[in-house]
C-alpha cells in the first residue's frame, strides 16, 4: 500500500468538501472493496476521510415525497443492517436475499450500502497491474476482450471493456426502481435512478458511474410495491457460497388471479450494470404464470446477448436461471 | 534484545549447531550470539534441519521464545501517523500506527496476539476473524486507524483464565481442524454467528425472510451457509459443522469423524 493521509470525519459538509477538493482522496467506508484495491496497487489514494462515524445509517419509512409509503436506507448503513432490518425483510425480501447472497457475514458486517455500490469489477486484469487494462489505464487496452473472458459480459460491452459490475444488492434495487441520493459540496441533494447510476463501459470504462468525485452517497430509496409476496434472488456461481455470481436474476411479479399484472426481471454477472430486462417484463403482463411464458420471456432476454470466447454458457444458464427465479418467484420465493 | 550479548545456547544447541553447521559455530560463539538469533539462522537453514529429524532440532523450534513486549517505535517519527486508543480483550491499548497498518497486523506485530492468522490478506478466507464491538468481522481489512475507542476481542480473548469458551470445547471434541490455521478464525466467527441467529437475522438459505420474530432455526445448511467466509484448506468442514451444531442445540452431537 503506498502512505496516504488518514483523517476522520465528523460531519458530511466537511468531509464532502475534503474530498471535492481533493482529486486523490477517497471516502473510507467499509474499506472492504478500497482497501483491497489499495493493496493491488489498483488504487492509489493520498487521503482517505473516514466517514463511518457520519450517521446516515438509518433503515426508516418514507413519510413524504414521491416514494411516500417506501422506505429508505442510509446510504452509510452495514448491509447486514439493511438485509434484516423488518421493513427491509417484510416489504423488500428480495432485497434482503439479494445482499445476503454477497459476500459472507464478516463482509456484510463491514460492507456499507453505498459501498457496496461503488464496489469495482472483479475482472482479474484489472486487478494485475502488469496486465492491460482500459478501466484501470486508459488507453492500454483490455486484456480480457481476447484473454480469458468466462466471467465477463454478455450485454451491452464494448471493445474498450467486457467487464462485469459484481453487485448483487444493486441487482435486487434495479429491480426495484431504486433511487440513490446523494449530496455535494454545495450541500445540493440530487436523486439518480438506479437505473441511471452506473454506466455502459463505451468508450470510457474507466468510469463505472455518474457519480460526480466529490458526492456522498447519503440514501437509497425504495419505493413502494406489490411485489413482496413473490419475489425470488437467484444466484448461480462456482461454489455454493462466498463467490461472485456466474449469473445472478432479481425476479417478483405481481398476479391477479392467473394473470400477471406486474413483472420485474433484472440480472447481475451479465454486463457492466444491473441489467435489467424492460422488454421480457412487458411480454409478461397479462399472461398467465406458466412455464411455457417464463420461457418465452427468457428467450427475449437472452436474444439481445453477445457472447465472449469463453461465456458463451451464459445464455443458456442465464435462460434457465429467469425462469427457475420466475417460478420461484411464483412461489412465495422458496426454491 | 542485543544480539550482540553472551551466548546463551544450552549444551544440546550448541551440538546440534555442530553437527548441523560446524564451520559456524565457532565465529558465533566467539562473536556471541543469543538464541533469538540463532533460531533465526536455524530457520535460514531451512529444510536440512527439518530433514535431519533431530528431536532437539524440534523441542528448540517448538521451545517459546521468551514473548517479546509491545514494540513501539520510540522516537522514530512516522510519516502518516495515527494515534489510536482502543480496547483489545478488555484491556485499554494505545498505540501509534502508520495510517496503512491493518487491525491484523496491529494485532500480531505489534500486540503479540497473533492467535489471528493471516491466510490471503484480501478478505477471501476469513483466518483473521475478529469482533470488534461484538460483530464479526476481517481484521486484514480494517484499518487500526478506524479502531478508535472501539472494543476488538481476538481468540485471545476467549477462554475465561483455563476455562475454555464453549466454542472452542466443542471443536476439540469434534475435531474441528487438522493444521489449526484456520481454526482461531472459526470459532471467532462461529460465536459472532451464533450471536447473529439468536438476534434472527436471516441468511440466503433461510426458508421466509419475511418472518422476522425469534431466533432463527439453524439446520447444517444454515451453518454452512452462516460460515461460509471461513475456508478450511484441511476441509474440515463436517467437523466443524458438527462443532457449532453442539454449541448452538447445547446437546451433544454425534462425532462426525468416528461414524465414517
Ligand atoms: C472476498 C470478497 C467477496 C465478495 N463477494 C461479494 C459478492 O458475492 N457479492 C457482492 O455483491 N459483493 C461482494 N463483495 C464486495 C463487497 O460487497 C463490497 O466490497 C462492499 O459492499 C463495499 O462496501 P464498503 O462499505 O466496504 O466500501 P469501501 O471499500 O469503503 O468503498 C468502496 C468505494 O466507494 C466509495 N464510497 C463508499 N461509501 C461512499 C458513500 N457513501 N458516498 C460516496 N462514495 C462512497 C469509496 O470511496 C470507495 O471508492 C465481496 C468482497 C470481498 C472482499
Ligand atoms: S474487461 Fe474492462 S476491467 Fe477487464 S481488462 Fe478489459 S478494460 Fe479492464
Ligand atoms: S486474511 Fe483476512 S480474510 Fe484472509
Ligand atoms: S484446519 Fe487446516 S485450514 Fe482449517
Amino acid at each position: 500500500m503506498r502512505p496516504f493521509t488518514y483523517t476522520r470525519a465528523n460531519d458530511a459538509t466537511s468531509a464532502i468538501k475534503l474530498l471535492t477538493e481533493n482529486p486523490n482522496a477517497r471516502f473510507l467506508a467499509g474499506g472492504t472493496n478500497l482497501l483491497d484495491l489499495m493493496k493491488e496497487d489498483v488504487e492509489r489514494p493520498n487521503t482517505l476521510i473516514d466517514i463511518s462515524d457520519l450517521g446516515l445509517a438509518e433503515v426508516k419509512s418514507i413519510a413524504n415525497g414521491v416514494n411516500k409509503g417506501g422506505v429508505s436506507m442510509g446510504g452509510l448503513g452495514k448491509n447486514t443492517d439493511a438485509a434484516n432490518h423488518p421493513l427491509i425483510r417484510q416489504h423488500y425480501p428480495l432485497l434482503t436475499q439479494a445482499i445476503l447472497a454477497g459476500a459472507s457475514g464478516q463482509l456484510r458486517n463491514m460492507a456499507t450500502n453505498g459501498g457496496n455500490l461503488l464496489q469495482r469489477t472483479r475482472c482479474p486484469y484489472f486487478y494485475e497491474v502488469s496486465m492491460p487494462c482500459n478501466k484501470r489505464a486508459p488507453g492500454t487496452g483490455c486484456g480480457a476482450r481476447e484473454g480469458i473472458n468466462r466471467m465477463h459480459a454478455i450485454f451491452g460491452w464494448s471493445d474498450q471493456c467486457v467487464a462485469v459490475y459484481p453487485s448483487d444488492m444493486a441487482v435486487a434495487l434495479a429491480a426495484l426502481d431504486a433511487v440513490v441520493h446523494v449530496r455535494n459540496a454545495a450541500g445540493q441533494e440530487r436523486q439518480i435512478p438506479i437505473a441511471d447510476f452506473h454506466r455502459l463501459p463505451g468508450n470510457q470504462p474507466e468510469k463505472d458511474t455518474n457519480l460526480v468525485h466529490g458526492e456522498l452517497i447519503t440514501a437509497i430509496e425504495l419505493p413502494p410495491n406489490r411485489l413482496a409476496d413473490k419475489s425470488y434472488y437467484l444466484k448461480v456461481r462456482d461454489r455454493a457460497s462466498y463467490a461472485f455470481a456466474l449469473v445472478s436474476v432479481a425476479a417478483a411479479l405481481e398476479t391477479e388471479g392467473a394473470m400477471i399484472k406486474q413483472a420485474r426481471i433484472a440480472m447481475g454477472g451479465v454486463a457492466h450494470k444491473p441489467w435489467r430486462a424492460l422488454k421480457a417484463e412487458q411480454l409478461l403482463v397479462g399472461k398467465e404464470a406458466t412455464e411455457a411464458n417464463f420461457n418465452q420471456a427468457a428467450e427475449a432476454v437472452m436474444a439481445d446477448a453477445k457472447p465472449l470466447a469463453h461465456n458463451a454458457f451464459k445464455v443458456e444458464l442465464g435462460k434457465r436461471s429467469i425462469v427457475l427465479a420466475l417460478q420461484t418467484a411464483m412461489n412465495g420465493g422458496k426454491l | 534484545m542485543d544480539e550482540h550479548e553472551s551466548p546463551e545456547l544450552t549444551e544440546d544447541e550448541k551440538r546440534l549447531f555442530a553437527n548441523l553447521m560446524p564451520e559456524d559455530l565457532s565465529e558465533i560463539l566467539d562473536t556471541g550470539v543469543n538464541r533469538r538469533h540463532f533460531l533465526k539462522l536455524m530457520t535460514l537453514a531451512g529444510g536440512g534441519i527439518l530433514a535431519a529429524q533431530s528431536a532437539v532440532a524440534e523441542q528448540l523450534l517448538t521451545r517459546p521464545l521468551t514473548p517479546a513486549p509491545a514494540i513501539e517505535p520510540a522516537s522514530v517519527s512516522l510519516d502518516n501517523a495515527v494515534n489510536v486508543s482502543f480496547k483489545v480483550n478488555g484491556t485499554v491499548r494505545k498505540l501509534t500506527v502508520d495510517s496503512r497498518m491493518t487491525l491484523l497486523d496491529a494485532l500480531r506485530e505489534r500486540l503479540d496476539l497473533t492467535g489471528s492468522k493471516k491466510g490471503c490478506d484480501h478478505g477471501q478466507c476469513g483466518a483473521c476473524t475478529v469482533m470488534v464491538n461484538g460483530h464479526r468481522v476481517l481484521s486484514c481489512l480494517t484499518l487500526t486507524a478506524s479502531c478508535e475507542g472501539k472494543a476488538v476481542q481476538t481468540i485471545e480473548g476467549l477462554a475465561k483464565n483455563d476455562t475454555l469458551h464453549p466454542m472452542q470445547d466443542a471443536f476439540l471434541k469434534h475435531d474441528g481442524f487438522q493444521c489449526g490455521f484456520c481454526t482461531p478464525g472459526q470459532i471467532c466467527s462461529a460465536v459472532a454467528m451464533l450471536d447473529e441467529a439468536k438476534k434472527g437475522q436471516a441468511s440466503y438459505v433461510t426458508q421466509n425472510v419475511r418472518q422476522t420474530t425469534g431466533p432463527a432455526r439453524l439446520s447444517n445448511e444454515e451453518i454452512r451457509e452462516r460460515m461460509s467466509g471461513n475456508i478450511c484448506r484441511c476441509g474440515a468442514y463436517p467437523n466443524i459443522v458438527a462443532a457449532i451444531q453442539e454449541v448452538y442445540s447445547g446437546k451433544p452431537v454425534e462425532q462426525v469423524f468416528r461414524s465414517v
